[in-house]
C-alpha cells in the first residue's frame, strides 16, 4: 500500500543548524496493516510521517502510495488519500465552526468543492448517527462551536473526520499525547475501533510503550534518521514494553560505544 | 434631515467596505492594507470611466473587477513569493496611489453633470415623486435623497445576502475555516493559498465597489480619498461586533458590519455638526479603533483584580 524508498531530507542544509532528519529510510506496509513508529527524540518519526503526509519535499527518495507515485504531489492534493490526527487536538478542528461545519470539510475532504450547500439534511443525519457511537453526548450539540470542547473530545472527533472518507492511508502523530490519561484511553479505544473496523492501512507515532505493544501489528524502531529495528508477526505479539525500554539502552549503548571509539583512534591517531 | 439621510446612505455605501474588511480581517484574519488603495482604486476607475462616457453600471462593475484583481495581486505576493501579509498590502496600496493617479490623469475627477447610477436614481425619483418636496411623516425631504438612501440600503443587502449564501457553501465554508486553522484545511485536502488570495481579491472587490458608488454619490473621485478607510472599516466592524454581543453567527455578524457603519458614519456627522474639526477625524477614528481593540481585555484584567482584592487570599 506504502512504500518509500530510500527517502532522505536535511532541513538547513549548509548551514549550523543542520539537521539531518531522514537518512535513507526504505519501508513497505502492506494494506491492512497498523505500524507504530518509535523512537527517541529526534530520531525522525514525526518528519517521518510529515514526509508521507507531504508538509514538505523529499531531498531524495520517492513515496508510492496506493500504486501511485505521489513524491512530488502537494500536502493538500495528498490529502484525496490520506487522513491525519495530530498531536495537538486544537491542529485538527477549526475553533470557530460548528461541529457539523467541521464535518461537512472532512466530508469532502480531497474532492472538488463546489457551490452546493456546506450542509445538508442526509449529511446532519448520518452524523448524528455516527457521532452518537462516540458516547460523548456531542450528538444534540452540532451546532456548538467546536471550540468549546475539551481537547479529548476534540481528538475524538479529529479521528472521526479523518476516517470519515475511508482513507487509503491514515496517520496519526502522537495524536494522544496531550490528553489527560482517561481521554487518551477513550481515543486510543476509539483509534482501535476504526481501524478494525474500516481495515485501514495505518502509520502511527507514539511515545508510550504500552500503546506500541498493544495497538497495531508492526512496530518500526527509528534511530538517527534510519530504521534501528522492525518487528512484526509472531515476534510483535510477543514483545512487552520492558523489550522496548531494552532495545532503546542498546541502542543507546551502541552509540556511545561508537561516540567513545572515535574518541579513542582520535586520541591515538591524530 | 438632509444631513440624516446624507449620512445614513453613506454609512450604507461604506457597508460594503466594512463588510470587505470583515472578509479580511475576521474571516481570513490577515490585516488588509490594500484598502485604502482599492477604495480609491473604485472610485478612479468608476469615475474616469463615466466621464469617458461609459455607462454607470458597467463603470461600476469595471471598477468593482479592478479592486478585485488589487486584492488577488496582494494575495498573490502574500501567498506565491511569501512576503508577510502586511507588508504585501503596503506595496499594493503604495503602488496603486500611482495607478489611481494614472487612471484619472489628475488627482481630482469631479462628476457633476455627469450621467451617475446617483443622478440616474434622483432622476427617477423626482419623476415619480413629481415634486421637489415630500412629506414623510411631517419632514419634508427631497424624494431624491430618499431614493438614494434606499437604493444604497437595497446594495448592502443584496451584497450581504450574497456574502452569507456563499459562505454557507462547500467551498464558503472551507474558506471559512481557513482563517481559522489553515493546516486543517490543507489536511482535508483544500488549496488554503487560492483560498487566500480568492478572499483578498473579493474583499478588495466589494471594497472599491463602495468606492465606486461613494464618488457617484458625493459627485467626485479624489487620489487622497482612501487614506485611512481600512481603519475606518475595522471601527465600523468593531461596533457591529459590540452591537451583536460577539456573536459566531455569520448573519449576525453581517448585520452587524452594516449596523456598525451606518452608526459610526452617524456619530461622525453629528460631530461635525458640533463643530468637530474634520482634519481631526482619522486621528479620532484611529484612538477609537485602539480602545475598541484593547479596552475589552483591559477590562476584564481589572475585573479579575477587583475580584482578587475582594476575596481575601486563603494563606491569611
Amino acid at each position: 500500500m506504502l512504500a518509500l524508498t530510500n527517502i532522505r531530507k536535511t532541513f538547513n542544509a549548509g548551514t549550523v543548524n543542520e539537521v539531518r532528519a531522514l537518512q535513507g529510510i526504505d519501508l513497505e506496509v502492506a494494506e491492512g496493516s497498523f505500524v507504530q513508529l518509535l523512537g527517541m527524540n529526534g530520531s525522525g518519526k514525526s518528519t517521518l510521517l510529515n514526509a508521507v503526509a507531504g508538509s514538505f519535499f523529499l531531498d531524495h527518495g520517492s513515496i508510492r502510495l496506493a500504486g501511485t507515485d505521489i513524491t512530488r504531489w502537494s500536502e493538500h492534493r495528498r490529502a484525496k488519500l490520506i487522513g491525519r490526527v495530530f498531536q495537538n487536538p486544537f491542529s485538527g478542528t477549526a475553533p470557530s465552526l460548528s461541529i457539523a461545519e467541521n464535518f461537512a470539510l472532512a466530508a469532502r475532504r480531497g474532492q472538488f468543492r463546489g457551490l452546493g450547500w456546506a450542509l445538508n439534511r442526509r449529511l446532519m443525519t448520518e452524523l448524528r448517527a455516527r457521532i452518537a457511537t462516540l458516547r460523548m453526548g456531542l450528538e444534540d450539540r452540532l451546532d456548538n462551536a467546536i471550540g468549546s470542547l475539551s481537547g479529548g473530545q476534540r481528538q475524538a472527533l479529529t479521528l472521526l473526520m479523518a476516517t470519515w472518507l475511508k482513507p487509503k492511508l491514515l496517520l496519526l502523530d502522537e495524536h494522544t499525547a496531550a490528553l489527560d490519561p482517561k481521554s487518551a484511553d477513550q481515543v486510543i479505544q476509539l483509534t482501535d475501533e476504526v481501524v478494525k473496523r474500516d481495515r485501514l492501512t495505518v502509520l502511527m507515532v507514539t511515545h508510550s510503550m504500552q500503546q506500541a505493544v498493544s495497538l497495531g501489528d508492526r512496530i518500526i524502531m527509528l534511530n538517527r534518521g534510519k530504521v534501528a529495528h522492525d518487528f512484526s508477526g509472531p515476534e510483535k505479539s510477543r514483545l512487552r514494553p520492558e523489550d522496548l525500554v531494552d532495545r532503546f539502552h542498546e541502542i543507546r549503548r551502541r552509540e556511545l560505544l561508537d561516540e567513545r571509539a572515535a574518541e579513542l583512534l582520535r586520541a591515538s591517531y591524530i | 434631515m438632509t444631513l440624516l439621510l446624507g449620512a445614513l446612505t453613506i454609512g450604507l455605501i461604506l457597508s460594503l467596505l466594512a463588510m470587505g474588511v470583515m472578509i479580511s480581517f475576521r474571516i481570513f484574519s490577515t490585516p488588509d492594507i490594500t484598502t485604502d488603495g482599492s477604495i480609491t482604486l473604485g472610485a478612479a476607475v468608476a469615475a474616469a470611466s463615466i466621464v469617458s462616457g461609459v455607462d454607470p453600471l458597467t463603470a461600476t462593475l469595471v471598477a468593482t473587477a479592478a479592486g478585485f484583481v488589487a486584492g488577488a495581486t496582494t494575495g498573490v505576493l502574500h501567498t506565491q513569493f511569501k512576503i508577510d501579509a502586511l507588508l504585501s498590502g503596503i506595496l499594493v496600496m503604495t503602488a496603486l496611489y500611482s495607478v489611481n493617479l494614472r487612471v484619472m490623469g489628475r488627482s481630482n475627477i469631479p462628476l457633476l453633470g455627469s450621467d451617475t447610477l446617483a443622478s440616474q436614481v434622483s432622476g427617477l425619483a423626482t419623476r415619480i415623486a413629481g415634486s421637489e418636496r415630500l412629506n414623510v411623516f411631517g419632514w419634508l425631504v427631497s424624494p431624491s435623497d430618499l431614493a438614494l438612501l434606499l437604493a444604497a440600503f437595497v446594495v448592502a443587502s443584496l451584497v450581504a445576502v450574497i456574502v452569507l449564501l456563499f459562505f454557507r457553501t462547500e467551498i464558503g465554508t472551507a474558506m471559512r475555516a481557513t482563517g481559522d486553522n489553515a493546516q486543517m484545511v490543507r489536511a482535508l485536502g483544500a488549496n488554503v493559498e487560492l483560498y487566500r488570495i480568492f478572499g483578498l481579491a473579493t474583499a478588495n472587490g466589494l471594497i472599491a465597489l463602495s468606492g465606486a458608488l461613494f464618488a457617484q454619490y458625493q459627485g467626485f473621485a479624489d487620489a487622497q480619498m482612501g487614506i485611512g478607510m481600512v481603519v475606518w472599516g475595522l471601527a465600523s466592524v468593531i461596533i457591529g461586533e459590540a452591537l451583536t454581543g460577539g456573536t459566531r453567527s455569520l448573519g449576525l455578524t453581517l448585520c452587524g458590519a452594516i449596523m456598525g457603519s451606518v452608526l459610526f458614519r452617524l456619530l461622525v456627522a453629528i460631530a461635525l455638526r458640533w463643530g468637530l474639526n474634520p482634519n481631526d477625524l482619522k486621528l479620532i477614528t484611529a484612538v477609537f479603533v485602539f480602545a475598541a481593540l484593547v479596552l475589552p481585555g483591559l477590562i476584564g484584567k481589572l475585573r479579575s483584580a477587583g475580584i482578587r482584592q475582594l476575596q481575601p487570599s486563603r494563606e491569611n
